[in-house]
């Protein structure tokens, strides 16, 4: 093995970079984990707002997640996701110590920080892992931040804590009200909104919920930013399936995204496109559950 | 002298239709030893062999013939991997019809020799008798041990430029952006024209010269190209072709069901989803396919819905026929399946559902001009002429040009109004070391083209280096 002087000094070991080990789990949310893994190449060139790809096994789809924490020092990445097919489902099982097949990134332009004053951080479920780097960037920037966080439940809120550091305000939105305000994101920003004179919001989360609140920055007349997350391939510019349509114009969310101005986004292409691949998705997981036992036999929908 | 009656050019059997249509089985079974030897009996064995001339990479098409004839089957790969890396794939995706077997003197009197058939033979005949290819014979040049050089793209470009710098003694290091190797022979051309295991063996010959392979490391990403420099890589090629999806620009292009060729293709290529559920990644089937283009990649869109299950394949190009960019042998290979041509018809318009679900393409009726002063005829609208076609899936094929992912962060690099990277017949760039061949400087062409712009390069770097420790170069 041999060791190379990082650019800052920073000693690694390049040729562990194709070995992703698994160094951290922590489960979330009741279908949530974050995952610290062995990514040195990543965590030396990443910046706030990128992403990277993974692919689980030698079967496995690529799945592009949003970078949440790195460290150069250790060579390490966090991300987190949630339970909702086959891959996140084999994803979850993996434990410390196991090897990810594929990692490739940092992906995407970073987000542009500068100073704007107020800055509302909107963040919907998992979007809030999402805002952390841009959070933390954005506060390093000066920004003075408020953040609107909301799940559908308490059990679903991660990085409550994380956040309200770095804020001077937050406001916690649930659904069903089983934890701070009842509510929606949009409901929060409405409040933040009447107190502090918000200069620029950034919207990261859920496809719908993002098509809402951005539709309530436009009311408010705040200018936004969102971190699109259309289905991707190879996610390096080659291929187009995360085209979007933003201000009449064809973007590839890869390369030219993922973030983008909110009010020019075309909403229901993106919502209409991410649900291209519902049935073929759906009739997988399926198939796998009942494979492992976990769905009856002869229960699953035909695709 | 009594003259021996010369055989008829032979013709190897392809797999049965039925299977050929709803497989991804290779098509054609390549030759028997039998139509093998009776084919290199053909050969006129010229003094100044033509074929040699009209090979991007200069492959001893007389010399490994011979050796065929002589029933030395192994040594007859060997010799043509002195030249050509990966004969297994060139042998079944080269344009031979426009290169060696075109000027092949026997054209002249009869059928040129099946030059493309007998590589693939000699190919495939090593890899079923030896476990581990043998490597070529060939002196090394690198002026010292250790002398890094990195590869970026695992292509046909960067194949061929990383074998030939390991053949001359260097340390060679490729970086792929792509969890597996191989670039367009991976995710783009189909496993029934190019099986997967083929070109796994190629590249794992090259690993075998030493070469090094680092997936999952997209340059201008991942890493920066001066971080290569830095890290001690002392010349640089870069071969990563002409990834970026062209779009029609047109209305609706977006909707559920309109895919790139690129993307159709890798998915199904590189992400096997052709096995799905058994794989992960998915793939529209379609009922009415639309294929928008006219080139060898249309053409693989095409027969790849095809067996994918489409009830019909339309391929819709703007001119007619004789334009069409695409192999003759494909097209033909399509007319068998069963491909619909509609010709002279251009997309003004995709007609989408309430859910943005594709259903049908509006199309304007085209006619050809009057040749201009270059003698081409242009396609030109016939006035007030639409007609639509149903499709519930189309694949646009209409060209690549230049990923920016690379080229943009690239200081100093000198790039064509284009967008691709301008370097000489050699592969020089503006910037010193680093070197580029293939589709980022030519736009899309062909695989041996790239094989022979990554050989070019090679033996630029090798200048290049020799130069820079200023030793005077004696082969």
């Amino acid at each position: 093995m041999f060791v190379i002087l990082g650019d800052d000094g920073i000693l690694f070991s390049l040729k562990m970079s194709n070995f992703f080990q698994i160094i951290k789990k922590e489960k979330i949310a009741p279908n949530g984990f974050l995952f610290r893994i062995k990514a040195p190449e990543v965590a030396l060139h990443a910046k706030p707002g990128q992403f990277f790809v993974l692919r689980v096994n030698e079967r496995g789809e690529r799945i592009p997640l949003t970078l949440v924490r790195w460290n150069r020092r250790s060579g390490t990445i966090d991300f987190a996701f949630q339970v909702i097919g086959k891959t996140t489902h084999l994803l979850s099982k993996l434990k410390e110590g196991d090897f990810l097949k594929d990692v490739l990134g940092p992906l995407g332009r970073p987000s542009e920080i500068k100073y704007y004053g107020t800055v509302a951080l909107l963040a919907g479920g998992f979007g809030a892992a999402a805002m952390l780097p841009i959070a933390n960037a954005l506060k390093e920037a000066g920004n003075n931040l408020v953040t609107i966080l909301g799940a559908r439940s308490k059990d679903y809120l991660i990085l409550e804590k994380e956040l309200r550091r770095l804020s001077s305000k937050i406001y916690v939105m649930t659904d069903d009200g089983s934890y701070g305000i009842k509510g929606f994101v949009k409901d929060g920003l409405e409040m933040a909104s009447r107190e502090y004179d918000i200069a620029h919001a950034y919207v990261i989360g859920p496809a719908i919920m993002m098509k809402f609140t951005v539709a309530a920055c436009q009311e408010l007349g705040i200018p936004n930013t969102v971190s699109l997350n259309p289905i991707m391939v190879d996610a390096t510019g080659m291929c187009g399936s995360c085209r979007v349509n933003v201000g009449g114009k064809t973007y590839f969310a890869c390369v030219d995204g993922p973030e983008f101005d909110g009010s020019q986004v075309d909403w229901n292409l993106l919502l209409n496109r991410l649900s291209a691949y519902l049935n073929e998705e759906k009739h997988s997981y399926e198939l796998f559950l009942k494979k492992k036992g976990v769905l009856p036999r002869g229960k699953e929908k035909k695709a | 002298m009594a003259k021996k009656k010369r055989p008829e050019r032979q013709k190897d059997k392809s797999i049965p239709f039925k299977e050929r249509i709803s497989t991804f089985k290779e098509v054609p079974l390549g030759f028997t030893v039998r139509q093998a030897l009776l084919e290199a009996e053909r050969c006129l064995e010229c003094k100044r062999p033509r074929c040699i001339e009209g090979c991007p990479v200069s492959v001893p098409i007389k010399d490994f013939i011979q050796l065929i004839k002589k029933k030395e089957y192994l040594k007859a790969a060997e010799k043509i991997k002195e030249k050509n890396a990966l004969p297994a794939v060139c042998g079944r995706v080269c344009p031979q019809e426009d290169q060696c077997e075109k000027v092949c003197l026997l054209a002249k009197v009869d059928k040129p020799v099946a030059i493309g058939k007998l590589e693939r033979f000699a190919a495939d005949y090593e890899a079923k008798k030896l476990k581990e290819p043998k490597k070529p014979d060939v002196k090394k040049v690198s002026p010292r041990r250790n002398i890094k050089i990195a590869i970026i793209g695992s292509g046909p470009a960067g194949l061929t430029c990383a074998a030939d710098l390991a053949l001359m003694g260097y340390r060679v290091t490729i970086f792929e952006s792509l969890h597996e190797p191989g670039g367009v022979l991976t995710y783009g051309i189909p496993e029934f024209r190019l099986p997967k295991r083929i070109v796994r063996r190629e590249v794992n010959y090259i690993k075998s010269l030493g070469v090094e392979l680092k997936l999952n490391h997209a340059i201008g990403a991942t890493l920066q190209l001066d971080e290569l420099f830095e890290r001690g890589y002392e010349a640089i090629f870069i071969g990563v072709g002409a990834g970026l999806p062209q779009l029609l620009n047109i209305p609706g292009e977006n909707a559920v069901g309109i895919y790139t060729a690129n993307e159709y293709l890798t998915r199904v290529n590189l992400m096997k989803a052709y096995l799905f559920p058994g794989y992960d990644t998915p793939i529209k089937i379609g009922q009415n396919v639309v294929v928008i283009g006219g080139g060898n990649v249309a053409l693989d869109a095409a027969r790849t819905a095809l067996r994918l299950g489409a009830r019909s394949v339309t391929i819709a190009y703007r001119r007619t026929e004789n334009e069409m960019p695409a192999r003759i042998e494909e097209i033909e290979h399509a007319r068998e399946e069963g491909i619909i041509f509609r010709f002279l018809i251009s997309p003004v318009e995709f007609l989408a559902d309430d859910n943005n679900v594709l259903t049908a393409i509006k199309f304007q009726l085209m006619e050809l001009s009057e040749p201009d002063e270059s003698g081409r005829r242009k396609p030109v609208p016939v006035p007030g002429k639409f007609e639509t076609l149903p499709a519930d899936l189309a694949i646009t094929a209409i060209g690549t040009k230049a990923n920016p992912l690379i080229t943009k962060t690239i200081p100093g690099l000198k790039l064509n109004s284009k967008g691709y990277i301008e370097a000489d017949e050699f592969g020089r760039t503006s910037r010193e070391g680093v070197f580029a061949g293939g589709d980022i400087v030519t736009g899309a062409a062909t695989v041996i083209s790239a094989m022979g712009a990554g050989k070019n390069a090679a033996q630029a770097i090798q200048e290049y280096i020799l130069k820079k420790y200023q030793i005077k170069q004696k082969i």
